[in-house]
């Protein structure tokens, strides 16, 4: 129990934290001040006071898209390990759960777009779910290279203490690639900027921000809030692969892993200001590539064992 | 020692996806660029540092890591060439029988009669992926430039197999390989601005329409 109230309070109140680290990053590449660490919180505040203001033309489903979006995050982190944390809820082929769950928000979310009525969210929401079916392929792939490597179906096992082990043998080539595909999959699940620009408000280019356009008030911080827990669950298995040192001691593993999560929302940042955003053409292209990435990892693990 | 010269051959891997995929042109000759750099790493990680091997290892990076890709750049800057490859078959084909051969190399490298040493590792399938890569962009681009960068992707590829050998293998025969590379080069640049000047542009496909 204490594990499962130490997990939630770790999500609940890091999360907004990396938005901030990684705006303060851009900034800082931008030779801005930035906004402080702690904005997110604000906003999320301001929101929370606010008013609904709803269409008449919407129906429940408008408002199911929010909190599906906000619960989603939280069911799936409950399946997956912090760092050295055990996930406190477990079982065989919880992996295919973490994956669909996702799939479940995304289905909420386009839905809740499309019942606006408004052929500008249908247009994002054909956008988001085009792109997140092609980025599905790669986190099975890489979840099963990992399963081949560890010899479990779980979650807890996949990211279990063996990876330290792991990255000083063969395995460390497919780690290595499955690694560079998540980080795709992460900067496209999370409308980051190579693939989508969670700042932009151009109508031609948007995909996942024309989707939430029309909610307001506690919806739309319900849904901000929603995608820095998202951001925060995704990023949790990158830096398990990268930082897979465990310290024995509950306080070191947390820090670890928050820690890497430090590093995961800078580097994010380094890249969104470093790199244009791709032609939305384009996007297919990479997602593909990294499918293809992580079938040749699947390869790889296949010959050395 | 070991794996770090596994990474480098996994990111040659990577970057052989990337040039395939990849639409600009710069964008590639950086990539192979980088890849021909990572080569002149290989020879010292998995040979120890020997005057054969950093003898091996300054002329592969100075040929195949700057003196190359920046003629190939000072190229395409003087024949103006627009930045996208022009690929016969689209990009997602290209990656997909990239991945395919990728994949084929690696399954077709365990049945090979090696030596034990050599029997496990990732030199002889990322050689042959790496070389086979280098043949596709060959034969799938319409760029006079894209072929040359394959030519120079095939060469990498036979560079990697060189490595395993080099004990055996005298260092003239690598010079030799690197300088007729270079020669290609020249010439291949030449031809280019000749292409460039009698038809306006330097797609090769015209050339097949050529009368006397």
């Amino acid at each position: 129990m204490a594990g499962f109230l130490l997990h939630l309070c770790l999500l609940l109140l890091f999360a907004p934290l990396l938005q901030g680290v990684i705006t303060r990053t851009k900034a800082l590449f931008a030779g801005r001040i930035g906004a402080p660490l702690l904005q997110p919180y604000f906003d999320l505040r301001r929101l929370w006071g606010k008013g609904f203001v709803l269409s008449r033309t919407t129906t429940w489903v408008f408002l199911a898209g929010p909190a599906v979006a906000l619960t989603v995050p939280v069911l799936a982190s409950l399946l997956l390990p912090f760092g050295g944390l055990p996930a406190p809820i477990s079982f065989e082929g919880d992996l295919i759960l973490f994956v669909y769950l996702f799939g479940l928000g995304r289905f909420f979310t386009a839905l809740a777009a499309l019942d606006t009525g408004s052929s500008f969210e249908g247009m994002g929401a054909a956008r988001e779910v085009t792109f997140s079916c092609l980025a599905e392929p790669t986190i099975l792939f890489s979840l099963i290279v990992l399963a081949r490597i560890s010899g479990g179906l779980s979650l807890n096992s996949l990211f279990g203490p063996h990876l330290a082990g792991a990255w000083g043998t063969g395995a460390a080539a497919p780690l290595g690639l499955i690694l560079v595909c998540l980080f795709v999959v992460l900067l496209v699940e999370n409308s980051r900027i190579p693939f989508d620009d969670p700042n932009t408000h151009l109508e031609l280019t948007m995909i996942h921000e024309v989707m939430v356009l029309d909610h307001s008030g506690p919806a739309l911080g319900m849904i901000l809030y929603g995608a820095s827990l998202k951001l925060m669950v995704l990023g949790a298995l990158l830096v398990r692969l990268a930082f897979p040192w465990q310290t024995g001691h509950i306080l070191g593993d947390v820090l670890v892993f928050l820690g890497g999560l430090l590093v995961l929302a800078i580097l994010i940042g380094v890249v969104e200001s470093t790199m244009a955003r791709l032609r939305l053409v384009r996007v297919p292209q990479i997602l593909i590539g990294t499918v293809l990435i992580s079938i040749f990892a699947l390869v790889l693990v296949l010959r050395s064992t | 020692m070991h794996s770090l010269s596994n990474f480098c051959l996994l990111l040659v891997v990577l970057l052989n996806f990337f040039t395939l995929g990849s639409a600009r042109l710069g964008a590639c000759i950086r990539a192979v660029a980088i890849q021909g750099g990572l080569l002149a790493l290989l020879p010292i990680l998995s040979h120890g540092i020997t005057g054969h091997t950093l003898l091996l290892s300054g002329g592969a990076l100075l040929l195949k890591g700057l003196f190359i890709p920046w003629l190939l750049l000072r190229a395409i800057r003087e024949v103006r060439i627009r930045r996208e490859v022009e690929p016969l078959i689209g990009y997602v084909p290209t990656l997909l029988l990239g991945a395919l051969i990728t994949a084929g190399t690696f399954i077709f490298a365990d049945f090979l009669p090696l030596l034990a040493q050599h029997q496990d590792g990732l030199f002889i399938p990322t050689a042959l992926a790496t070389f086979f890569s280098g043949f596709l962009l060959l034969m799938t681009r319409r760029k006079a430039i894209t072929q040359v960068l394959g030519y120079l992707m095939l060469e990498n590829g036979i560079f990697i197999f060189g490595i395993l050998l080099s004990d055996a293998m005298p260092l003239m025969v690598e010079a030799g390989v690197l300088l007729d590379l270079l020669v290609g080069v020249f010439v291949m640049g030449i031809v280019m601005n000749q292409i460039n000047r009698e038809f306006s542009t330097i797609n090769t496909e015209r050339l097949s329409a050529l009368k006397d």
